[in-house]
């Protein structure tokens, strides 16, 4: 069996004694004997790390490790620079708590402070907290956070990602917020549903930009509409982007949110991710989780604390306004390490090649006759028909180590939700052309 | 000296490789035209500076950890080596499932493994931390009682002990919260419970061992009162760390639980995240389960729950945080698990003994897998407080306890040794507590300065609050 | 610890200045302000809110705790003082300059304490 625990026979008894009792079983003499597991667990018995090691080597053998991706949809594969690694991997920072004694954990605070000073950066907003679970559950929190006493209702756009929309669903569902679903139009928020329905119950606004399918949102229009209607306006965007998209602050959002994976995360199917939250001075009260602030300490020396506690559940218990209290720390981290490695600069050199290779790739499957379904601007996502159904495509790229765009489902069955990175060499792009182009 | 302070306009990294295909820029009226400020350093500025960082933060691989609730037991380097696998780390959450058998073996199996430790049915793994366990298992609750149209349910009982992320996760589901009292020897009041309970008794919300560090030995009563009302007993794993392997969940008559992956199954805690918050059930609520769960047929297949309550985050979790765990309990096994438990419950006591002679215990022994101290007495004698003490710590580099929790107790530090500690760490502790309650009776004084040996020493938090300071200006 | 003779009190430690018979303004007690120790921030109702006497109006906060504050009349809000929104160490500075409303169209009230009760009641909560 395999073991972490250093106690001797010798160090139990010198315990014990001091205790002054017999056994360990007789601290456990408050536990109802009727219930007592009496024959153990149903397990199998331990294993010497070896082994361990040996088996899940085994498990992950039977998972096939993709070395081309045309596959994003809410997961995007990015080159991790080596310093990401070696820096995440530093046993003090992963092995820490989050910072309660501020004194003895100022490098993880000043990390956290270094964060939000860059997520910030990168969405021109005013403030960010320390990170949440994933770009799902910031969505969530952000349409959350815009409820108050007369105003119940949040629209969504239908060309945010799935998933998302179904986060916002649950917590919804949790705390009785009302949610109105804005049709998409030819694969972008409809914005005559929006004047229509947009009434003095919204709370706020939520879409995508680039949405679900890629496309670029007229997010100045609807940021317009929204404020019209006095609810606030969230934007989710994917960070890479960044680099050269109009940010969340140029179009007016009040909110912007995000998955903050591609700044330097693996796949790691699914998870940890990273959920970033930025929004404007106005709403720093009602942003939820751990923020990290600046101060001084008994002799004048600048410092970290986390602060504006009293929102938080620990403190105001019933009345917090969300329940979030770990943030993802590790994987900020990650992210600060990678955007400092990358610098503005790399980001935007990013950001172009994403969208070039995107472009190209769209070009070519246009050529041999799949034809390109977003109708305006699109960034490193777009969505094609397939002539043949998506299943086989895929079938077949995979028998070359590759995989192939995301099948779409439902209205959209048959089409194929392509994503191309910085990671995907031109010659890739054509090896798939010329796969496609003889089934 | 933060990063945004070191390097040099124009210095840069070069990662990637010259575009190989011809150049696509948005439209004018798409571009950013907002400068963006941020770090222009070198890979060797990167390193340094985060080496720095390394040195002024503290993890369970520098010292003892003794925070109560937290469960900071050592984090195995085989669980780091597994997560790093690439057949791991490099997966697509939506490639087709014949290609991720191997995740869904590990989703499969973790979720067999954690059952049987809990005495649940089926378990997501959906939750990436504790609380957002806490608002997946209410959830589900909510949806339990609205699908037998029993709508009147809306109250949550919580002990007053309990952790705060508790009431704050009722809130988010839509319930009112009561708070019940706790008796005097801090566990559920029976009387008070007997009194909250009725038909609009949605659930309880209840940690055993609870927030004092006793195991509740009036639970099957506890329980059964609250099945009896109509309402569900819902499991805050925090503490399961106690009791692993010798009682179950399940069989104390609680419906719905979650773990944290982070705590009790050794994974790292990464300065605050990311965790894993499991969260586990019995058959009444299984149909409402969010996300996907995996199912053996052919081969392992992906199926929603018939009722879902939906998804409470994207795809399945924290994946790779599942990976560590299910390393350490392929470790652990059978044997492995209650040794564990039991020797985090002989090191509670242990320390517990070596302390009651200078410090009052909120309450006698013999405790599970924590204590409880409480300073009031010193304080009133010397005006040493909670606080102080745990500053001293700080001094000789050790991470002092949770302070002022539970609420229920004044002048609280709560600890939890955890069993990856040996003698010779509990003993050097134990010295270094006696010694500053040694200073507290005869040198206060310098205890309300401490810690003076940190990088910084007490910072000012009202002028952090007041003013808030958020990130750094360009 | 300061009590002025010319206003009310609560048991739960507001103080209330009558300007007729259906106007008031409402603040914390120095008493209050000192056992709550340095304040952060204030949460106030919005203006046109109604109040009802002894519920639950507004919440001020220390680093490390929140505490409720109840309104001792039964009205409308007319009026808050913004001021404390930006500067809520008003409150700590000078308790009974630092109103929090101002209630009018008062139809409703607790039971006050005079000046010389409230002092008495403080006493006794320093015992």
């Amino acid at each position: 069996m395999g073991s972490f625990v250093p106690a001797t026979d010798h160090d139990r008894k010198e315990m014990l004694s001091a205790i002054g009792i017999e056994s360990i079983e007789d601290l456990f003499g408050q536990l109802p004997q009727e219930v007592l597991l009496k024959d153990g667990l149903n397990l199998p018995n331990g294993m010497s790390e070896m082994e361990v090691n040996k088996k899940m080597e085994g498990i992950a053998a039977k998972n096939t490790v993709f070395p081309v991706i045309f596959r994003g949809a809410g997961a995007y594969k990015h080159y991790i620079p080596s310093i990401v690694k070696s820096v995440i991997s530093k046993e003090t920072l992963y092995t820490a708590y989050t910072p309660y004694q501020a004194e003895m954990s100022q490098g993880i605070l000043q990390s956290i402070y270094e964060y939000q000073t860059m997520i910030c950066e990168i969405t021109g907003m005013d403030v960010a907290n320390a990170s949440v679970y994933d770009g799902a559950s910031a969505a969530a929190e952000a349409v959350a956070m815009c409820r108050d006493r007369k105003k119940n209702r949040a629209f969504v756009s239908a060309a945010v990602h799935p998933q998302v929309i179904e986060t916002i669903k649950t917590y919804c569902f949790g705390n009785g917020m009302e949610l109105t679903v804005i049709p998409e139009k030819d694969g972008i928020t409809d914005l005559d549903f929006l004047k229509e329905h947009l009434d003095s119950q919204a709370a706020c606004v939520y879409i995508q930009n680039p949405n679900y399918y890629g496309s670029l949102e007229p997010a100045e229009e609807i940021g317009s509409i929204a404020k019209e209607a006095n609810a606030r306006y969230i934007m989710g965007v994917n960070p890479i982007s960044l680099g050269i998209i109009k940010t969340p602050i140029e179009y007016g959002a009040d909110i912007a949110v995000g998955e903050g994976q591609p700044l330097g995360l693996p796949l790691s199917f699914g998870g940890p991710y990273i959920g970033f939250m930025a929004c404007t001075k106005e709403l720093i009260r009602k942003l939820p989780g751990r923020i990290v602030g600046e101060t001084v300490d008994s002799n004048g020396k600048t410092g970290y604390v986390l602060t504006l506690q009293a929102r938080e559940q620990h403190i105001r218990r019933e009345k917090a306004l969300s329940n979030v209290c770990s943030n993802q720390a590790l994987c900020a981290l990650a992210v600060s390490v990678y955007l400092s490695a990358m610098g503005a600069e790399g980001l935007k050199q990013t950001a172009i090649q994403c969208m070039s290779k995107a472009h190209y790739m769209a070009e070519q499957l246009e050529a041999i006759g799949y034809s390109v379904v977003n109708q305006g601007e699109f960034f490193h996502e777009f969505v094609t028909t397939s002539k043949i159904p998506a299943e086989q495509v895929m079938g077949k790229l995979e028998e070359h180590g590759i995989l192939g765009g995301y099948p779409l489902t439902g209205e959209r069955a048959g089409q194929i939700l392509w994503c191309c990175t910085e990671m995907n060499a031109k010659d890739d792009i054509d090896r798939v052309i010329g796969i496609l182009k003889e089934v | 000296m933060l990063i945004f302070e070191k390097g040099q306009e124009g210095r840069m990294m070069t990662i990637l490789p010259e575009c190989d295909v011809p150049v696509s820029l948005p439209e004018e009226g798409s571009l950013r035209k907002k400068s963006m400020h941020l770090p222009q350093v070198s890979e060797n500025d990167i390193s340094r500076h985060y080496t720095e960082i390394a040195k002024k933060a503290y993890g369970v691989n520098d010292g003892f950890y003794p925070l109560g609730s937290c469960t900071m037991k050592y984090n195995p380097k085989i669980n780091e080596d597994t997560a790093a696998l690439p057949g791991f780390k490099q997966i697509h959450p939506l490639q087709p499932e014949h290609t991720v058998q191997g995740c869904m073996e590990v989703l499969k199996t973790a979720e067999q493994y954690l059952c049987e430790i809990t005495g649940m049915s089926r378990m997501t793994f959906q939750p990436a931390a504790g609380a957002h366990g806490e608002f997946t298992g209410l959830l589900l609750i909510k949806a339990y009682h609205e699908s037998r149209g029993d709508n009147k349910r809306t109250k949550i009982i919580v002990p007053d002990s309990a952790h705060g992320t508790n009431p704050a996760s009722a809130t988010m589901v839509g319930y009112s919260v009561i708070s019940i009292p706790s008796a005097e020897d801090g566990g559920v009041d029976l009387e008070e419970l007997k009194k909250a309970v009725g038909e609009d008794t949605a659930g309880l919300m209840l940690t055993n061992p609870n927030t004092l560090g006793l195991f509740d030995r009036n639970i099957l009563e506890i329980t059964k009162i609250v099945h009896e009302a109509g309402g569900l007993n819902y499991y805050d794993g925090a503490n399961l760390n106690a009791v692993m392997g010798m009682i179950r969940p399940g069989d104390m008559g609680f419906d719905v639980v979650h773990l944290n992956l982070h705590k009790t199954f050794s994974t790292p805690h990464g300065g605050g995240g990311p965790g894993s918050g499991p969260v586990g059930c019995k058959d009444l609520l299984a149909e409402f389960l969010p996300g996907s769960m995996v199912e053996e047929e052919e081969g392992y297949v992906f199926k929603h729950p018939a009722h879902t309550i939906g998804q409470v985050k994207s795809f399945y979790g924290n994946f790779l945080i599942v990976v560590r765990a299910m390393t350490y309990l392929f470790m652990l096994g059978k044997e492995g698990v209650p040794e564990a438990s039991k020797h985090a419950v002989l090191n509670a006591n242990y320390m517990m003994a070596q302390l009651k002679d200078v410090y009052d215990m909120a309450y006698q022994g013999p405790c599970m897998h924590e204590f409880v101290m409480s300073l009031a007495r010193l304080k009133k004698e010397t005006g040493v407080s909670a606080m102080d003490i745990a500053k001293g710590l700080l001094d000789y580099g050790i991470h002092p306890p949770t302070m002022y929790f539970p609420l229920i107790v004044p002048e609280a530090l709560m600890a939890e040794p955890t069993e990856t500690e040996s003698k010779e760490t509990l003993d050097k502790v134990i010295a270094v507590l006696r010694s500053l309650h040694e200073t507290a009776m005869t040198n206060p004084e310098t205890l309300h300065q401490a810690p003076i040996h940190t990088p910084v020493t007490r910072l000012d938090e009202v002028r952090a609050a007041r003013n808030p300071k958020l990130k750094h200006e360009f | 610890m300061k009590v002025l003779g010319d206003l009310v009190y609560t048991k739960t430690h507001e103080w209330v200045r009558f300007e007729d018979e259906t106007t008031a303004l409402v603040g914390l007690t120095d008493h209050a302000q000192q056992s709550l120790g340095e304040l952060v921030f204030v949460n106030l109702p919005e203006e046109g809110d109604d109040t009802t006497a002894g519920e639950v109006f507004a919440d001020v906060e220390s680093v490390k705790a929140v505490s409720d504050v109840y309104c001792p009349v039964t009205g409308v809000v007319s009026e808050i003082n913004e001021e404390l929104l930006d500067s809520p160490e008003k409150i700590n500075e000078a308790p009974y300059e630092a109103w929090f409303v101002k209630i009018t169209d008062i139809t409703d009230k607790e039971e006050f304490l005079s000046p010389e009760e409230y002092e008495e009641l403080v006493k006794k909560d320093m015992e």
